[in-house]
């Protein structure tokens, strides 16, 4: 009986990954093939990036201030205050940026297109779509996985910057540090190697964030329980596959770069 | 693109048939359809004829619109071919659909409109994505609102109209690009009788008006004696009862029990049936 229950989950789990593979396959297939859809691509970049900035802003500013908080405190021990700027541009370019910027956006936008493509999918809108002609993996997957690739790059960049200048505010306006050594330090300890590892994992993240949402919104099954369903378990599955890809990502670039 | 006929003769692009009333335009041969181990339908065998309403009758549950989702490739039959236009649709790709979908008008059972664009851009949403002209796709669009007598509610939401006229909405999308064939899932559901009659109306508007071949699903044994047993007539914009003991010579029956097909023919051999379970349906 137990046995007969690992083996349906086990079917029931690799039947998901082949489904979620064969959707994000197909979707990016498209992108070479006509219609390209390029105004729903700028409609779901505004609706994902513009609409994610307030947010992106927000966390990464004060994440940047706490960052200079915590670990200027811990350098005073060793009277190495003057590393704080290092410090912050590493954490943020490298790992906080990225990672805390893709867990805002899916929050905000994976459980977005879940709901969406569920409810469209329980009131039959999917199947007219299908019905009409057109491929919903190209006119409403795609545009989302391209836009939602695009736009975390850049709010990360955004996100890095700002937690940056919210750690230099705290540096200089709560600990007395100076401002133009904070700056130098932040510019001078990176390497590309760093700025490549903090570029590389929003374009992954990005990828995952809009597949999983689509995904989960695409078989979504079982009226509004099954849209609310759906938009749990994309939020869900999104940040732990970030989580677990940042890991993999890291040991990669630092099996390459040595850092 | 597979383009072999049913009888193996090579089947004509949709939307350029000049063949004539018999050419079929859709044949399923001995199709079977099942989710898991269950099974939803079991050997079904069926043409739909050009200008010919087949409407498909059985009860609630038995496997009527899977059919008709198999009919526009929504699904795939586990067992069968089905042929629509002459192309194997049974054995094309997803991507070779798209193009026989085309030439289909499909009719949802609650209208499955886009609930976030306009009545407008529901009707027209082929057209747009054609990248017609605005100005012919406001045209068309309002000829096919005006078929169905909705031209007033082009800027409206779906959300802002009642269930009859959604449906309405619904019919003219189906209709906007003149198709060859229009599958009406069960178009009058969990509608009042008037509203049922106005639909049912349009429905007959269309067969008789633009003889377009349809496949008409429904378990309301009114709707579709209504259908077979009366015509519209253009000088009045309305329906008018055939004479006595008449029944529209393209319409007729398929029926639907546990999933096999139990009927295949006219008003008359319908009802005069022996079959214990059409007999008890018809009762």
């Amino acid at each position: 009986m137990a046995l007969d229950t690992l083996d349906s989950a086990a079917k029931r789990g690799v039947l998901a990954m082949q489904e979620y593979a064969l959707l994000s396959g197909r979707a990016l297939s498209n992108l070479f093939r006509r219609p390209f859809y390029a105004a729903d691509i700028f409609q779901q970049a505004d609706i994902i990036g513009v609409g994610s900035l307030p947010i992106v802003i927000m966390t990464g500013f004060f994440l940047g201030g706490v960052l200079a908080l915590q670990s200027s405190s811990t350098l005073t021990q060793f009277g190495a205050t003057a590393f704080t700027g290092q410090l912050v541009s590493f954490s943020m370019i490298k790992e906080i940026g990225p990672v805390v910027t893709a867990l805002m956006v899916s929050g905000r936008n994976a459980s977005g297109m879940a709901s969406e493509l569920g409810s469209m999918m329980v009131t039959e809108q999917i199947d007219a779509m299908r019905a009409l002609g057109t491929d919903p993996l190209k006119k409403l997957v795609m545009p989302r996985i391209v836009a939602t690739m695009v736009m975390l790059f850049f709010l990360t960049i955004l996100s890095d910057a700002v937690g940056i200048l919210g750690g230099g505010l705290v540096s200089v306006m709560m600990m007395g540090q100076d401002g133009s050594q904070y700056f130098h330090n932040a510019y001078q300890s990176l390497e590309y190697p760093d700025i490549l590892q903090g570029l590389v994992k929003p374009i992954v993240f990005g990828f995952i964030i809009a597949t999983i949402g689509c995904y989960y919104g695409m078989k979504t099954r079982g009226g509004t329980q099954g849209v609310g369903r759906s938009t749990t378990q994309a939020v869900v599955w999104s940040s732990m596959l970030i989580i677990v890809m940042d890991f993999i990502i890291s040991r990669f670039m630092i099996g390459i770069f040595g850092r | 693109m597979s383009q072999v006929g049913a009888n193996g003769s090579s089947g004509p692009i949709p939307g350029q048939s000049a063949a004539g009333r018999d050419e079929p335009v859709v044949v399923f041969e001995n199709v079977s359809m099942a989710f898991g181990p269950t099974p939803v339908l079991e050997d079904l065998s069926f043409t739909v004829r050009r200008g010919q309403t087949r409407i498909l009758l059985g009860p609630a549950g038995v496997g009527k619109s899977v059919l008709l989702k198999l009919v526009n490739g929504l699904l795939r039959p586990t067992h069968g071919r089905i042929f629509v236009f002459g192309h194997e649709i049974s054995a094309m790709k997803e991507q070779e659909l798209f193009e026989v979908r085309g030439a289909i008008g499909t009719v949802f059972q609650e209208g499955a409109l886009f609930d976030s664009l306009t009545v407008r851009d529901n009707v027209g949403y082929r057209l747009i994505e054609e990248h017609l002209p605005d100005e012919e796709i406001t045209r068309r669009v309002t000829e096919a609102l005006r078929f169905v007598e909705l031209e007033h509610t082009l800027e409206k939401f779906p959300s802002e109209l009642s269930g009859g006229m959604r449906r309405r909405v619904a019919i003219a999308r189906a209709i906007v690009t003149n198709p060859r064939l229009i599958l009406y899932d069960s178009p009058t559901a969990g509608l009042d009788p008037i509203t049922s009659t106005t639909i049912i109306e349009l429905v007959m508007k269309q067969r008789d008006v633009s003889h377009t071949s349809s496949l008409v699903v429904t378990h309301r044994l009114q709707d579709a004696f209504i259908l077979a047993m009366h015509r519209f007539s253009v000088e009045t914009n309305g329906m008018v009862p055939l004479p006595a003991h008449q029944a529209d010579e393209h319409t007729s029956f398929l029926m639907l029990n546990q999933g096999r097909l139990v009927f295949d023919g006219t008003t008359a051999e319908l009802v005069k049936s022996n079959d214990p379970f059409i007999q008890a349906y018809l009762s």
